[in-house]
């Protein structure tokens, strides 16, 4: 392993009673680079997180984080890393800059330096007009960006995000989406999981799709989606889509998968189907390239994860 | 549970940034909550000390109100400890998971939990010197030997935030704590001589009195408020600080399991 890996995991194994949750995981993030963990709820996303921050010990495998061994070292090591957790924890009772200086101090930053990293922070998430506001009146957009601030507070080299955007409207995500870019432009390394498989396009020099505890796939989004699936897509929504893809869909298409009234064409030349498709008139469609959501699908089954 | 569980604390000093965090957010409530602290251990000591303690010459070699201050003392410090220990611990914990947050900076479980009891302790300590101070300033307590109660009081406040933590680390609702309060806090308060001595108690309850941790508290303070060295002291001393030390152990062995899985 080289010494400036941020973080690798190899043969992470984690089992709750007889559910084993991660069964073998082994990952490596490039410095500057932001890693995605993709993954259906339930793949072992968050507990991949836990066992890379030491707040849980692995049953078997290795982790090391920025060259410490974890759990062994997780208190040295997390005073170098910044955690955007799933679900807001922002202290209520604090103010918008108060939140910053707390958290600060669990870091043993003189007070001094904190509070001259603090305009600076509350810069980056937009809310310098509101340091002295209580968290409970910001926007659930507001609250996100001032989590993802105090996860800066000790200027870590490595950052863990864990579904950073869930539950926020387009515009709020396109700025979190903006804020990480400008993240890893300074050199940070990102660990982001999600499962918006836009989100891990955009963002992501390299995914690793999870599915009940396993990477199943593993490389840049575009040689996924190259190496997974077929290049073109065409969506067919109607009530005789079903009909249409038994009839003419199958005998032309490489795949064809359907959910309800939709049917998802995967081909190489989707020109015949486009033809009869217009040809017929009576169904809607939807042609498209293919993307990370399709590979994700293909690989993680369209059943419901819940 | 597992043994890693059980694994011997480890601390640093930064166990101090979670009592900080907390006394900054008491410090935004301080006067109503100081208020609120010290109105319900007050009604007591007038209600009872003033009704009752007419009908009663003297109650252990003092007035009764002397002898219920010195009582007050260590059931609110006991009450005020439990309260922040298990309602606003939960809080904490569970319900607004700022101890999840603080976990993910360099400290651990260990830390919080110890800088919890620490706090829960702190915020006794006022309550039980409050009254303190007010029976003081009624006259009750004549000798500089009460000073020591000072220390006690922290130390009183440790046993019981360590047992609330227990509770805090086992409890899915707030609900849960009212078990805690009818089976434990209200039997101390009577079976403990925080009313009346505890020699009135038939042999078998003074027996089970004495494995009670505020018969101890009792037994230290009211001398001491009286200006007696109290008896067997060593002895009193050593119960609250095994309970305060035994207590912690649990609490964080339980809450590492609920948090650290």
């Amino acid at each position: 392993m080289n010494v400036a890996t941020p973080l690798a995991a190899a043969g992470l194994r984690k089992s709750y009673g007889t559910h084993e949750v991660v069964c073998g995981l082994d990952f490596e993030l490039r410095p500057g680079e932001c890693f995605g963990l993709l993954g259906p709820n339930g793949a072992g996303k968050t507990t991949t997180l836990r066992l890379c921050l030491g707040l849980t010990e692995p049953d078997a495998g290795t982790i090391t984080t920025l060259g410490l061994p974890i759990p062994q070292e997780a208190r040295s090591a997390r005073s170098h890393i910044g955690v955007v957790p799933q679900f807001d924890n922002l202290d209520p009772d604090f103010t918008v800059r108060e939140n910053l200086q707390i958290f600060g101090r669990y870091f043993d930053i003189p007070e001094q330096e904190v509070r001259a990293r603090i305009p600076d922070l509350l810069d980056f998430a937009g809310l310098a007009s509101r340091a002295e506001v209580r968290i409970q009146t910001l926007s659930g957009g507001m609250k996100r960006r001032l989590t993802l601030a105090r996860a800066l507070i000790n200027d870590p080299e490595l950052i863990f995000l864990d579904e950073p955007t869930t539950g926020l409207d387009p515009q709020a995500r396109h700025v979190i989406w903006e804020r990480l870019r400008r993240l890893q432009k300074q050199g940070k390394t990102l660990l982001l999981t999600t499962h918006f498989m836009e989100e891990a396009e955009r963002l992501c020099n390299r995914v690793a799709i999870m599915d009940a505890g396993k990477i199943i796939a593993e490389g840049t989004p575009p040689a996924l989606i190259t190496q997974h699936i077929e290049p073109q897509v065409v969506e067919v929504f109607g009530e005789s889509a079903t009909e249409w893809a038994e009839s003419f869909g199958r005998n032309h298409a490489e795949r064809c998968e359907g959910t309800g009234e939709t049917i998802f064409c995967y081909i190489h030349d989707p020109a015949p189907l486009i033809a009869d498709l217009d040809r017929r008139g009576d169904l809607r469609y939807l042609h498209r390239r293919a993307n990370l959501e399709d590979v994700f699908l293909k690989l993680t089954g369209r059943e419901l994860r819940d | 549970m597992a043994t890693s569980h059980w694994t011997l604390p480890l601390f640093s000093t930064r166990f101090v940034h979670v009592w900080r965090r907390n006394l900054l957010v008491w410090r935004k409530l301080a006067i109503p909550s100081m208020l609120g602290n010290l109105a319900d251990p007050l009604l007591y000591m007038f209600g009872l000390g003033y009704g009752l303690g007419r009908m009663l010459d003297d109650v252990g070699g003092m007035s009764y109100l002397g002898f219920l201050a010195a009582g007050i003392v260590c059931s609110s410090t006991m009450m005020s400890a439990s309260f922040e220990a298990m309602y606003s611990g939960f809080s904490r914990m569970h319900v607004q998971k700022t101890w999840d947050a603080i976990l993910n900076a360099p400290l651990t479980l260990d830390d919080v939990v110890l800088g919890e009891m620490v706090w829960a302790a702190s915020k006794s300590f006022l309550s039980g010197c409050a009254v303190l101070i007010v029976a003081a300033a009624l006259g009750l307590v004549p000798s500089p030997l009460a000073l020591a109660v000072i220390p006690l009081v922290f130390l009183i406040g440790l046993a019981f935030a360590g047992l609330g933590l227990i509770m805090t680390a086992l409890s899915p609702s707030y609900d849960f704590f009212m078990y805690y309060f009818t089976l434990c806090v209200t039997p101390m308060m009577l079976l403990c001589g925080v009313f009346f001595p505890l020699d009135q108690l038939p042999a078998a309850a003074q027996a089970f009195a004495q494995l009670l941790p505020l018969t101890h508290a009792v037994s230290l303070a009211r001398p001491l408020v009286a200006g007696v060295v109290p008896s067997a002291w060593p002895l009193h001393i050593a119960v609250l600080a095994a309970y305060a030390v035994v207590s912690f152990y649990i609490a964080l062995a339980l809450t590492r399991r609920r948090l650290l899985q």
